[in-house]
């Protein structure tokens, strides 16, 4: 059969005689694969252990999250993003308030800024100690992974003490935060970040010079600044390339011009240096929180405007005009003009931009996500193209592709 | 949905507010002055610069923006869809652009007929427009003309209309498989002997 084809497409008197018949071989990698962290599917075709073609495909955790922020109020719609990013729920809470404060064109008080940037920075620790362990684990290194863990539990007890809650955050609102940093906030927070730090200094002294993770992670994966920047990548893929492009740094938000941070980057756009400029990261966010803990100023965490950010319970339960302020903002929610706005953050993997469109009423008319794992997700593709099977997992552990947020 | 209106897009007292802002804005009036016809009109809301373009002429507004050295909108960062329902036009497609070398932003607005929703594709331009205006014709069934590969990337194939629409009813369920499933039993038991998928 495969002599008969072979002749009638011409192409047998080119391929050496003793050469075996070259047919690709598809695999499918996913949806539910141990290395493939949320549900993704990647279509290869193999040649040997080479891969000559491949097809990502998305949308296995699709759950229609801008039809639902459509039909919920403003306020609503919180709970949803933290399930976006479930990596980093914090970082997607603030991002979505500050898309609808400008809207409002409305400024928190300077400790709300503060507190935000606090819960932002740890959840982009957690975020990148899930990364890193992760990746670490899914090239063999079990024991990696168990220190990068309990380096996030530490800082999970963080978001703990601030919102009650690990991972489903719902901690900030429109206006404000639920409420204020505890007293003892300050010290939990240097105790947790000092065991972090031990933890992190270990997973590193455990990988960075591991032949085997080395050889998995150097010069695999790479691409070129200018093709990834044409792809929308941003975040640590694209700073690994040496493009220093942070929303932070860029075009900051809350209080970030005020804070003393680098923007570290990569040389070669290579696996490994975004393992690198992730575990960099981590010492900026501790040292931001550092910074944001000393210069916190005393004051109110909430906007004091009674249709935008509910009033406290003592004032509805004993004022007729918050109980009515309350009453509205509950059933009609806070209405902002008529406009558009696109609002973006730094996500925990790239520019995590929220597009919203009001008509005036408590719902938003549009309200849509951009999310970095989408656009990071893309060129894997590329990545892989002409290499070797086994790269396909650092690859996909350093875009940290996080379900949630591309398939929204 | 069905009672939501279709917003206007600036309300009378702030329009010329706007349009002056627009016109003081360096990327808006570098676009203003090269494409005059084109540029059906900007404005500026929160800092934020719009620019709403004929359909016919977006590449070529786009080709400018991305290779004018004081522009150089290299980042193509979203594609996306409004279905105003009830207005005419009824859909907007929406573009984010960003650059990386002078860190400035723009989105870019074409208005659309419901029943010529075409809009060319920006994939020659920006490698990252695929999976972008995949998603779109996925939500809101844009056709993007000459894009390389338009087939829905969070649904599956057999998905009827488009979800993003106002008109879709949000509690409106298409199970693939199972009870419900708009395919018949007959046929999906073929399709599993036939190893399709």
């Amino acid at each position: 059969m495969a002599d008969d084809d072979r002749a009638q497409d011409g192409r047998a008197e080119l391929e050496d005689a003793l050469e075996l018949p070259f047919e690709p071989m598809e695999l499918q990698m996913g949806p539910s694969h141990p290395a493939m962290h949320g549900t993704v599917k990647i279509v290869l075709k193999l040649d040997g252990e080479t891969i000559v073609g491949s097809d990502v495909e998305v949308g296995y955790l699709h759950r229609g999250f801008e039809k639902e922020a459509e039909s919920s109020l403003y306020y609503q719609v919180f709970p949803y993003t933290d399930r976006l990013n479930y990596s980093s729920p914090m970082i997607n809470n603030v991002g979505y308030a500050l898309a609808v404060e400008k809207l409002f064109d409305i400024s928190v008080p300077e400790r709300g800024n503060y507190v935000r940037v606090i819960a932002s920075e740890v959840s982009r620790m957690t975020d990148h100690f899930t990364c890193l362990g992760a990746a670490a684990m899914e090239l063999g290194a079990m024991t990696a992974f168990l220190y990068a863990v309990e380096a996030r539990d530490q800082l999970w007890d963080l978001l703990d003490a601030m919102c009650g809650a690990r991972v489903t955050c719902n901690y900030v609102r429109i206006g404000g935060v639920s409420h204020d940093l505890g007293p003892d906030f300050p010290a939990l927070a240097r105790e947790k970040l000092a065991k972090a730090a031990g933890l992190h200094k270990d997973l590193e002294d455990l990988l960075l010079a591991n032949p085997v993770f080395r050889e998995r992670m150097v010069g695999t994966g790479v691409l070129g600044p200018d093709e990834l920047i044409a792809y929308g990548v941003t975040g640590p893929l694209l700073r690994a390339a040496g493009v220093p492009y942070d929303v932070r740094a860029a075009q900051p938000y809350l209080v970030y011009d005020r804070l003393d941070f680098d923007v570290p980057i990569g040389e070669h756009g290579d696996n490994f240096d975004r393992f690198i400029v992730r575990c960099e990261e981590l010492r900026q966010s501790a040292r931001m929180i550092e910074q944001c803990l000393a210069g916190m100023p005393e004051g109110p965490v909430d906007v004091d405007d009674a249709k935008i950010r509910w009033p406290g319970k003592n004032r509805v339960f004993n004022r007729m005009e918050e109980l009515i302020a309350q009453f509205k903002l509950v059933t009609e929610g806070m209405k902002p003009p008529i406009g558009e706005v696109y609002q973006a953050v730094e996500g925990g993997n790239g520019e995590l931009g929220f597009y919203l469109v009001s008509d005036g009423s408590g719902k938003p008319y549009k309200c849509r996500c951009r999310s970095p794992s989408f656009s990071n997700t893309q060129p894997l593709s590329r990545m892989i193209q002409g290499k070797m099977l086994a790269d396909v997992v650092p690859t996909f552990d350093m875009i940290n592709m996080i379900g949630g947020e591309c398939d929204r | 949905m069905s009672d939501s209106k279709a917003p206007e897009t600036s309300t009378p007292e702030s329009a010329a507010e706007e349009q002056s802002e627009a016109a003081s804005h360096p990327v808006l009036a570098a676009l203003a002055a090269r494409f005059p016809g084109a540029v059906v009109s900007s404005q500026c809301f929160r800092g934020d610069a719009t620019a709403i373009v004929k359909s016919d002429s977006l590449k070529e507004v786009c080709a400018f923006l991305r290779d004018d050295p004081e522009l150089a909108f290299d980042m193509l960062l979203d594609v996306t869809a409004v279905d105003y329902l009830g207005r005419a036009p009824r859909f907007e497609v929406v573009y984010h652009l960003y650059s990386v070398k002078k860190n400035h932003r723009l989105r870019l607005k074409v208005a659309l007929e419901e029943k010529d929703l075409r809009v060319p594709s920006l994939t020659p331009l920006w490698v990252g427009a695929n999976w972008l205006e995949r998603e779109t014709y996925d939500m809101y069934g844009v056709q993007f003309e000459g894009h390389p590969d338009l087939r829905r990337i969070y649904l599956y194939e057999e998905f009827q209309g488009h979800p993003l629409r106002k008109d879709y009813p949000k509690e409106r369920r298409q199970p693939l498989i199972g009870p419900g499933s708009s395919r018949p039993a007959a046929t999906r038991r073929q399709a599993a002997t036939s190893g399709e998928e």
